[in-house]
């Protein structure tokens, strides 16, 4: 055994300083591992990232008023809505000779259909003007105000106006706004009138039909999840086929399963007939309503709820249990004070999950929930396929996204991303 | 729970029982929408319940003109087509990007391993709906939109997730040190790779690219919204079924699926045994 006397920095083989060859190496590590992740991120971010962002920036991009409009633009900016008059006939010459533009290019049924959304009627008046307008002769056909108002009273209105003021911004707050049932007012801000909400209406109807399914989903599975973690192991894995089955089935197929069996003139209906407990004249209406809904996704979502809680109830020494009764605790006191506290992250993690997938469901609400029993997932799928006003669909897109995320990060948080386990 | 003591009570032996049959309903409810779907699509009628021939066991009330009617179907046979076309392509693209990002982020040091992996997992989260609106949107302005890579491409980036999870739950049991000793022999890294690695996670690497399959072959709102009729999968089409005529057929395809999904859980479990006895983990 001798001292080490040299003094100086240790040195690796190559004469290089240890520690300088150590970080190089940690350095080449880090870069080995990006470079293996890299093409899958580059994948993600391009095919999925990068798609979704796009939609969401839909949600407030507005151009298309001062793309079509831009002499109209201009000259509204002096203009103050405020005042409860007409704007002056130099807006309603830049007004038409911008008509006169977008009728050729066919460009003003689109800025039409864009300010009905936020002012219902508008769509006509620029339809009708748009045929006429182009037939004017600008430079000696004025003043345009008298001939505009006697095509359509719409342009004699100073609300129509207002909102294409108002919606002249290249980015937009409307659809968001439109999204939770308010409008941009003269004021700023407003609720819509009681009987135009209807978006608060579904947000807040998935999220309560989101909760009872996930309610149902622990009372479902807490006793199944039991069962499986306390049954010997050849018979626990023996059920647990049974949980991991529907699991893999497909959606459609238990979907269309429950569209079947669910009819009036289904199994359930006439299982109950037979038996007596209903008449055969009123059978029960079990499907197209929100009932047929919340037993439908129950059934699919059970197993994301029965898997981590299993997994968090395998860890559980039953001692605990034991002990709590040798120590004169009741069967219930035992389960309440003991057990029960031990399961809590086990159905945590189940019922984030259950709700993060529940409130964005489309397929099975869309299949067996009719009117009543529909998602705001099929509202964000009608503006997108079917109305065409994918800005809207974009901004409940983003409330909806909004929700899971924070979810997501909670999630990310209790249980932790990497513990996710499937199967 | 599994033996009742002798000194339990009369209460205790009550709830021990009733406890076991509530267990035993929910089990049912699990497990008898989708067995009860395969008898019926043996009907020979085209109806959606039981009839009396049924109940009564006799065979004239069964018969397989709803399987005749799908393999006759053109609608049917094309769309069955495409989903064979489609899932594989998918799988394949995700399982190779998928392993591989996998391997990168089991290595000790991985700068923003947090985010990395939240960015990858995301595809599993974020609602289908979203994901599919925006892939119209971002697809249509690159020319995707319609196509058979878009459909591919987007079935892909949904898989990823699930073949990053099971990959990187196979690699926590790897032992680093094999790669080590191997390359100490002189192997290089890609021979490593191939015959040392590959060969110890390729259960999970084969159960992640069997979930990957079964996502996209499963799928029906993003192949809605990319897809164009010459995409038609077959749970789209069955989703048209579903919402439009209802017909019988659908039985017998629910019947087929269900098939599948049995052969692969089979696979996956038979996997996932194999891959905890090579960890030396004792199989539960």
């Amino acid at each position: 055994m001798s001292d080490i006397t040299q003094s100086g920095p240790v040195l690796a083989a190559d004469g290089t300083p240890l520690k300088r060859s150590l970080a190089r190496a940690l350095r080449m590590q880090k870069l080995r591992a990006l470079m293996l992740i890299a093409p899958l991120l580059l994948f993600i971010l391009v095919t999925f990232i990068l798609p979704v962002a796009d939609m969401l920036f839909r949600s407030v991009e507005n151009r298309i008023v001062q793309d079509t409009l831009p002499q109209t633009v201009e000259a509204l900016a002096d203009w103050d809505p405020a005042s409860g008059q007409l704007p002056e006939e130099a807006v309603f010459a830049a007004m038409a000779a911008d008509l006169q533009i977008a009728a050729r290019e066919k460009t003003h049924t689109k800025v039409a259909k864009r300010l009905n959304y936020e002012n219902p009627g508008v769509s006509s008046v620029f339809r009708k003007s748009g045929r006429k307008v182009s037939k004017w002769n600008l430079a000696a056909d004025g003043p345009f105000r008298e001939k505009l108002i006697e095509i359509d009273d719409g342009w004699g209105d100073v609300e129509l106006w207002r909102t294409i003021k108002t919606y002249s911004g290249s980015v937009t707050s409307g659809y968001f706004l439109n999204a939770v049932d308010m409008q941009l007012g003269a004021e700023g801000p407003e609720i819509r009138p009681e009987n135009e909400r209807i978006y608060n209406t579904m947000l807040i109807r998935t999220m309560r039909m989101s909760l009872i399914i996930t309610f149902s989903c622990i009372l479902l599975g807490y006793p199944v999840a039991w069962i499986l973690a306390n049954l010997p192991a050849r018979k626990a894995n023996l059920l647990l086929i049974l949980v991991l089955l529907p699991f893999w089935t497909s959606l459609l197929v238990r979907t269309s399963a429950w569209k079947i069996l669910l009819q009036q003139q289904g199994v359930i209906n006439d299982t109950l007939v037979w038996i007596g407990l209903v008449d055969d004249a009123n059978r029960l209406v079990l499907i197209n309503n929100e009932l047929g809904t919340i037993i439908a996704m129950t059934h699919i979502l059970l197993p994301f709820m029965i898997l981590p809680m299993y997994s968090v109830m395998q860890t559980i020494n039953p001692s605990y249990l034991r002990a709590a009764k040798s120590l004169g605790a009741t069967d219930w006191t035992a389960f309440w004070r003991v057990y029960f506290p031990q399961t809590v992250p086990g159905i945590g993690a189940g019922s984030i999950l259950v709700f993060i997938l529940a409130v964005g469901y489309y397929i099975t609400p869309a299949l067996v929930g009719g009117t009543k029993g529909t998602f705001i997932s099929n509202l964000i799928a009608y503006h997108i396929s079917t109305s065409g006003n994918w800005g809207l669909g974009a901004a409940l897109g983003a409330i909806l996204l909004a929700v899971v995320l924070l979810l997501y990060w909670v999630y990310d948080k209790v249980v932790g991303i990497d513990n996710v386990k499937l199967g | 729970m599994s033996a009742l003591p002798p000194y339990a009570t009369v209460g205790q032996r009550t709830w021990h029982y009733t406890f076991r049959v509530i267990c035993g309903l929910v089990f049912f409810f699990l497990i008898a929408p989708i067995v009860v779907i395969i008898p019926l699509s043996f009907n020979a009628q085209d109806f959606f319940t039981f009839t009396p021939e049924m109940l009564r066991l006799d065979p004239e009330g069964y018969s397989l003109k709803h399987y005749r009617d799908f393999f006759n179907n053109d609608s049917w046979q094309s769309a069955m087509w495409n989903s064979l076309k489609i899932a594989p392509m998918a799988t394949i693209v995700s399982v190779t990007f998928g392993t591989l990002a996998a391997i990168g982020l089991s290595q000790p040091h991985v700068p923003f391993r947090r985010a990395i992996m939240a960015i990858l997992i995301s595809p599993m989260i974020v609602p289908l709906i979203i994901s599919a609106a925006g892939m119209y949107f971002f697809y249509s302005r690159i020319g995707l939109q319609g196509t058979y890579i878009g459909v591919v491409l987007a079935h892909a980036a949904l898989g990823i997730p699930f073949v990053i999870i099971t990959v990187t739950a196979t690699l926590v049991g790897f032992d680093r040190s094999l790669t080590r000793a191997a390359a100490n022999m002189g192997a290089d890294p890609v021979t490593t790779f191939f015959r040392v690695q590959m060969p110890l996670i390729l259960p999970g690497v084969i159960s992640g690219g069997l979930f990957a399959f079964i996502t996209s072959f499963d799928e029906v709102v993003v192949v809605l919204f990319v897809g164009s009729a010459g995409q038609k999968t077959l749970p789209w089409q069955m989703f048209i079924g579903l919402r439009e005529q209802i017909s019988p057929t659908i039985l017998a395809v629910a019947t087929i699926l269900v098939a599948i999904s049995i052969m692969l859980l089979a696979t996956v479990e038979m996997l996932r045994r194999r891959s905890e006895r090579l960890r030396g983990m004792s199989p539960s």
